[in-house]
């Protein structure tokens, strides 16, 4: 990983993968911690960023898969992505309120 | 081609960049129309799309569509062509002199991404916003030259699905590759790291904030229409209900079809019967050529009626869906969800499946998903078994409404679907001994009504594609068998009819030692072997054999002789035996040309002949033993 983000004080970040349909927030970070169907983390982060996922960037889950709760559709800014939990382990994000 | 005048200047050559669900393909198509020239770019497997246009003041331009892209990092085979075309590595094609980065005006966060990486190439470079008006219809402002300035590239704007809506495109076309070809710069271009895809996230972003507002009136179409679609119980029932009704359709709607078509060419027949003195030419004309072509034509129907529904979906936006919604259930049999488009367009045909395969970057996958894409179900195989089951099975309805022959049909088809399943699994859990599934990421665009044109086109391409291949490889074959059904002649005075006499016959009996614990007879044996040209050409082999065997009458009722001359039992084992067999020599040709090996080609045969053995085996002793011998 080329550089690691802290969350913001005072706020708890959650790995998107671990939360919620319905989930609201924004990402603090991304970190791949481990490699994941084959490829190294570096790959994985870079993909993530290709597809919007950078810290800023508002996210909801809107949709999950009927088994598992697996993949889920995350609304990134304007754009629909869907990815396995696995994958969104290493999307760190900070719920936010509804405003 | 249009002639370029020997005074004219040299034509321009573009090329289209974007990202996937830009549109970029509609646009291509809007530009150039039907001047269109598909290949491949040497030496991979890549698809080359290629077309003319001219520009209002009469430049020729050569537009070449680049596989879509977020990046120019080239993780797959299409995305290192984009790379090598855009930064001028690729010897065939030579340096573009502009590019066009088509992005879609309602969803341009990743677009601006990729244009930022494009500029730092030094290419001469304009954004193209297509789909403007549906970001006008959604109240999308877009501050044009605010955008173009903080870029530094030129903004035009299209709308690539209506009539003149690349109107102003081409207008300042001219303007700005004359103002912009000169001032090709410096190329920085290096993989970006991860801080750099970052910073040009981040600069997009800002961009966006300065120049877009926000939509007034947001699309909750998509959103509406997603808690259905993708509603974990019901967004399965419906994809299951969509799959069901495609192919009660593919197998009633094209019957009329069908039926116009084989008589058309049964008239023909008789036409050229009754035109040519009896002897080797006129069996030659009738039974090798016009029925052999005939026989392959009559399929044309269901294909259109299947990819007419695979293009629906693919335009409607409707496949990524799918892939989400199947993504879970093919990852436990250790596919990925992506395969799952190459996997349903194999129903049609694996060729193109096996083509489509292409967007799996991860090569262990997509060898998967070559390996069992000849198990679904394609279209050649449907006239093998609508000849048997309208042979075999009664026309009963069950519950009122259920057609049994489409039951069976279905059961087949799910038949195929559960081999594949199980035969990924085995590579993933026992070939490749690797139990994680590699990532899955998709983007969902959002919901657009299809175009009557962009289908008609890629339905067009789609029959080109299958009556071109069976003008050549099937026909061929058809000359084949009915040379090994007709030489040698019968001796003089023979009173067994004349194929007992030929090569067919010789190695249908040599055969039947290998063949009959599985219940086929030598006529089955004779037609398995040109059935290797195409599945359903085996139909016409049958006919073939069964027609020089027993006349005119059995050729126009192939159905009626198999009926009264095999065993139920003996159907069913040529049934179970096709749901498996590998006999379709270009699926075989195009897994050599996709994986770049005999080996995987061989490894397909191998394990498909077993399974297709082992089942028909199983299905006929079970009948049997049940009292259908």
């Amino acid at each position: 990983m080329s550089e690691s983000h802290t969350p913001r004080n005072g706020h708890a970040s959650l790995p998107l993968g671990r939360a919620p349909c319905g989930f609201r927030g924004r990402v603090d970070a991304i970190e791949v911690r481990q490699e994941s169907g084959g490829l190294p983390p570096a790959e994985i982060e870079n993909r993530l960023l290709e597809l919007g996922f950078v810290e800023g960037a508002q996210v909801e889950i809107l949709h999950e898969g009927a088994f598992a709760r697996d993949p889920i559709a995350v609304r990134v800014n304007n754009a629909t992505i869907a990815l396995r939990r696995r994958e969104a382990m290493a999307i760190l994000a900070t719920a936010e309120s509804a405003t | 081609m249009s002639s370029v005048a020997a005074t004219s200047p040299d034509p321009w050559h573009f090329a289209l960049v974007g990202t996937p669900n830009s549109g970029k393909t509609a646009l291509f198509n809007a530009l150039t129309g039907s001047r269109q020239k598909v290949a491949n770019y040497p030496g991979v497997t890549v698809e080359r799309k290629a077309g003319l246009l001219q520009t209002p003041a009469g430049r020729s331009v050569n537009l070449i569509d680049l596989p879509g892209t977020y990046s120019l990092r080239g993780r797959s085979p299409d995305e290192e062509i984009t790379r090598d075309v855009v930064l001028g590595r690729l010897a065939s094609e030579g340096v573009p002199d502009l590019l066009l980065c088509v992005a879609d005006a309602t969803n341009l966060r990743l677009a601006l991404r990729l244009v930022l990486e494009l500029k730092r190439t030094g290419r001469p470079l304009m954004l193209v916003l297509n789909m403007f008006d549906l970001a006008q219809r959604r109240g999308i402002k877009i501050d044009r030259d605010r955008l173009a300035a903080e870029l530094g590239v030129p903004v035009v704007t299209a709308v690539a699905v209506k009539r003149d809506g690349t109107a102003q495109l081409l207008a300042r076309m001219d303007e700005i590759a004359e103002s912009h070809l000169a001032a090709a710069g410096q190329n920085t271009w290096k993989p970006p790291s991860a801080a750099d895809l970052r910073a040009a996230q981040r600069e997009a972003d800002r961009i966006i904030a300065a120049a877009v507002g926000r939509p007034e009136r947001p699309d909750t179409l998509t959103a509406r229409l997603d808690a259905v679609l993708l509603h974990p119980i019901a967004g399965l029932a419906i994809l299951l209900a969509l799959l069901f009704v495609m192919f009660q359709a593919v197998f009633s709607w094209a019957q009329p079809l069908m039926n116009l078509i084989q008589s058309g060419f049964d008239a023909l027949g008789v036409m050229a019967h009754d035109a040519l003195p009896n002897g080797l030419l006129q069996s030659f004309i009738q039974n090798g050529v016009i029925s052999g072509v005939g026989s392959v034509i009559v399929f044309l129907p269901q294909i259109l009626i299947l990819f007419l529904f695979i293009l629906l979906l693919e335009d409607f936006g409707y496949m990524a869906r799918a892939a989400f919604l199947m993504d879970r259930i093919m990852g436990s049999a250790g596919l990925h969800g992506r395969a799952f488009i190459p996997l349903l367009s194999s129903f049609a045909c694996a060729i193109p499946g096996i083509m489509a395969t292409r967007v799996i970057d991860n090569r262990r996958d997509r060898l998967t998903t070559i390996l069992v894409a000849p198990l679904m179900t394609c279209s050649a195989r449907i006239p093998v078994y609508t000849l048997i089951i309208s042979a075999f099975i009664p026309a009963r309805h069950l519950w009122g409404f259920v057609n049994l022959q489409g039951i069976v049909m279905f059961g087949l088809y799910g038949a195929g679907i559960a081999s594949a399943l199980g035969v990924s699994f085995i590579a993933k859990h026992f070939v490749w001994r690797e139990h994680e599934t590699p990532p899955f990421m998709l983007e969902l665009p959002d919901y657009k009504l299809p175009r009557v044109r962009s289908v008609a086109m890629g339905l067009y391409q789609r029959a080109m594609m299958f009556l071109k291949r069976a003008g050549t490889t099937i026909f061929s074959m058809m000359v084949v068998i009915w040379f090994l059904a007709s030489f040698p002649r019968p001796p003089a005075g023979a009173t067994d009819p004349a194929i007992n006499y030929s090569l067919a016959a010789i190695i249908g009996h040599a055969l039947a030692p290998v063949l009959a614990p599985v219940g086929f007879n030598w006529q089955i044996n004779v037609a398995l072997i040109p059935g290797m040209a195409a599945r359903e050409v085996a139909v016409a082999a049958l006919g073939t054999v069964y027609a020089i065997e027993g006349g005119k009458e059995a050729a126009a009722q192939i159905g009626q002789a198999l009926a009264s001359k095999w065993t139920l039992a003996t159907a069913l084992a040529v049934l179970a035996w096709y749901i498996f067999a590998p006999q379709c020599a270009s699926t075989l040709a195009v897994i050599k040309r996709e994986t770049g090996s005999w080996k995987w080609m061989g490894v397909t045969f191998a394990y498909m002949l077993a399974l297709a053995y082992a089942a028909s085996f199983i299905v006929y002793h079970v009948a049997v033993a049940l009292g259908a011998g």
